[in-house]
């Protein structure tokens, strides 16, 4: 099936990220979805769409569960079937795979897939708990292990193996938050200095707060539908060509090699494969910077540099908006932000609109192939698709 | 010694379980199971080999001598663990090859370094919650 279409993007919608006082994850979920259907006024929601599926990372924060039939409900789309899917900051990535899988199996034609998470009521201390959940509770949460220090315990191995310095991370925050400046959805929108990430507290040494991503609330959503009835519903459509998923130990620990996250390149290989595509092929990528490090090693994983070679790979300029490959041009969770479950699916939006020619001022000129990676947890989930504007 | 109640398996022995594991812990031992068919060594243990899928898997007791991997000095932590802030957590590679995450306690002023050599430790169980397991943990060795 090399290179042939899987499923067609149609339609896609992001709430907007950030701090969203008085809106629970619902009505957060519906104004992501309101976009959607505005986009694509020849789709006939409660017609068309036969199935959902919502990524969601935990029900602990809002005391709801069941949150498929939730949303099918709010939606008005009733009786259509509706699951929400988890594989922690993945749960979207997972959702989209489902959905392409959906189609292809035939037995559905259109379905809506998307994310949600409302994280900014949580106390620090609640939010830092939530966001263990991903890890080994017994041997990591029960040792006082955070998310951030696991990701500073591969931080520090990296920069021990490969020289990486606190420099180099700074500059995925700083790149990230140029281009979250100019992302009207963004969380924050604005641009920081080398100086600022560097001064910044310590979250979990080596690894400093600008260093981590943000804990937003938001909601995304897409429209998928098989390849050859797309353009019944819009001459744009972006063709998805490639899916891969992989897992990893849910314990850091029992990893031989700290500095690499082998899920990444594991699903990278099957959806490079399955698209017919390589790293160099690419011309926009969305990566899962939850932390700078994160973003350094996913270049190295999915072969955009060399193994160790990502911290003097963010330095070259080759991931900003004007170099070779620009990645994260939405802002990243960095900027952006990082409704966990929302993440996966907010991902293919940008790409979506990158390929379209819809991202205004961030826009990658004449982008054709694009690529978004969705990591779970410290990697224990990789998720990969490939986007074609043309088939 | 107060008597622990171990789960056991149908056969009486100590199943490979994460509980009982630190129920050890408790006893001030540090154990793996090893798997009777393949021979690997599994930590922490578990009921059915993910090698060769044997339940035939017997308990050993580890040197609890190892070197230090990587480390972290948490600055944010987890409500529990709110009072020890900062402290270190790290990855141990123990000398039977298999590696343990954990906490590192070192002096006051001392620092953690990366290969440096450590030993487990123990502490008692904590009074309150769930699970009431005794944690094991690491100190730098030829200290107290
Ligand atoms: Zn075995």
């Amino acid at each position: 099936m090399s290179g042939r279409a899987l499923a067609a993007i149609i339609s896609a919608g992001l709430s907007k990220f950030g701090k969203l006082e008085g809106l629970s994850s619902r009505e957060i979920f519906l104004s992501a979805a309101k976009e959607a259907f505005d986009r694509c006024p020849n789709l006939n929601p409660k017609k068309d769409i036969k199935s959902l599926f919502i990524g969601q990372m935990s029900e602990s924060s809002e005391h709801q569960g069941h949150t498929g039939a939730l949303i099918a409900d709010w939606l008005g789309l009733n009786p259509i079937p509706s699951v929400r899917l988890e594989s922690a900051c993945a749960s979207s990535g997972a959702a989209l795979r489902a959905g392409v899988q959906a189609i292809m199996s035939g037995l559905v034609e259109t379905v809506m897939v998307g994310g949600v998470e409302k994280m900014t009521h949580l106390s620090t201390f609640d939010a830092t708990e939530y966001l263990a959940l991903s890890s080994d509770n017994f041997l990591e949460q029960w040792h006082g292990f955070t998310f951030p220090a696991l990701f500073a315990l591969i931080a520090r191995a990296h920069m021990l193996k490969y020289k990486t310095r606190e420099e180099q991370l700074a500059a995925v925050a700083v790149k990230n938050h140029k281009n979250g400046s100019k992302n009207p959805k963004a969380h924050i929108q604005k641009e920081i200095t080398i100086e600022q990430a560097l001064n910044s507290r310590i979250i979990a040494s080596p690894l400093r707060l600008f260093d981590c991503s943000l804990i937003s609330d938001g909601a995304s959503c897409l429209i998928l539908t098989k390849p050859e009835v797309a353009k019944r519903y819009t001459d744009e459509p972006v063709y998805i060509v490639g899916t891969g998923q992989a897992s990893d130990t849910i314990g850091l620990y029992e990893r031989d090699d700290l500095t690499s996250l082998n899920s990444i390149a594991m699903a990278a290989r099957e959806a490079y494969r399955m698209a017919d595509v390589g790293p160099d092929d690419l011309d926009v990528a969305e990566v899962h910077d939850c932390f700078t490090i994160a973003e350094i090693i996913s270049y190295e994983m999915l072969g955009l540099c060399g193994k160790g070679e990502g911290g003097t790979f963010i330095e070259s300029g080759q991931t900003e908006m004007d170099g070779k490959i620009p990645v994260n041009t939405s802002g990243g969770l960095k900027s952006k932000g990082h409704p966990v479950g929302a993440t996966g699916t907010a991902q293919a939006y940008e790409i979506y609109l990158q390929l379209t020619g819809q991202a205004g001022k961030r826009q990658v000129e004449g982008a054709e192939i694009g690529l978004t990676q969705n990591l779970g947890g410290h990697g224990s989930t990789s998720i990969v698709h490939i986007f074609k504007r043309n088939i | 010694m107060e008597e622990i109640a171990f789960r056991r398996d149908e056969r009486k022995e100590i199943y490979p379980t994460i509980e009982n594991f630190y129920k050890f812990c408790g006893m001030g031992k540090l154990m793996a199971v090893r798997c009777s068919r393949c021979g690997r060594l599994v930590l922490p243990p578990r009921p059915m080999c993910p090698e060769c899928y044997s339940t035939d898997l017997g308990w050993i007791q580890l040197s609890g001598r190892g070197r230090l991997e990587t480390y972290s000095e948490v600055y944010v932590p987890p409500k529990n663990f709110a009072s020890k802030s900062p402290y270190i957590i790290g990855i141990v590679r123990l000398a039977e090859g298999v590696a343990l995450p954990g906490q590192i306690i070192v002096d006051r002023g001392e620092k953690a370094e990366v290969g440096m050599e450590l030993r487990v430790d123990f502490e008692s169980a904590p009074a309150e919650g769930w699970p009431q397991w005794p944690r094991y943990f690491f100190r730098p060795v030829d200290r107290k």
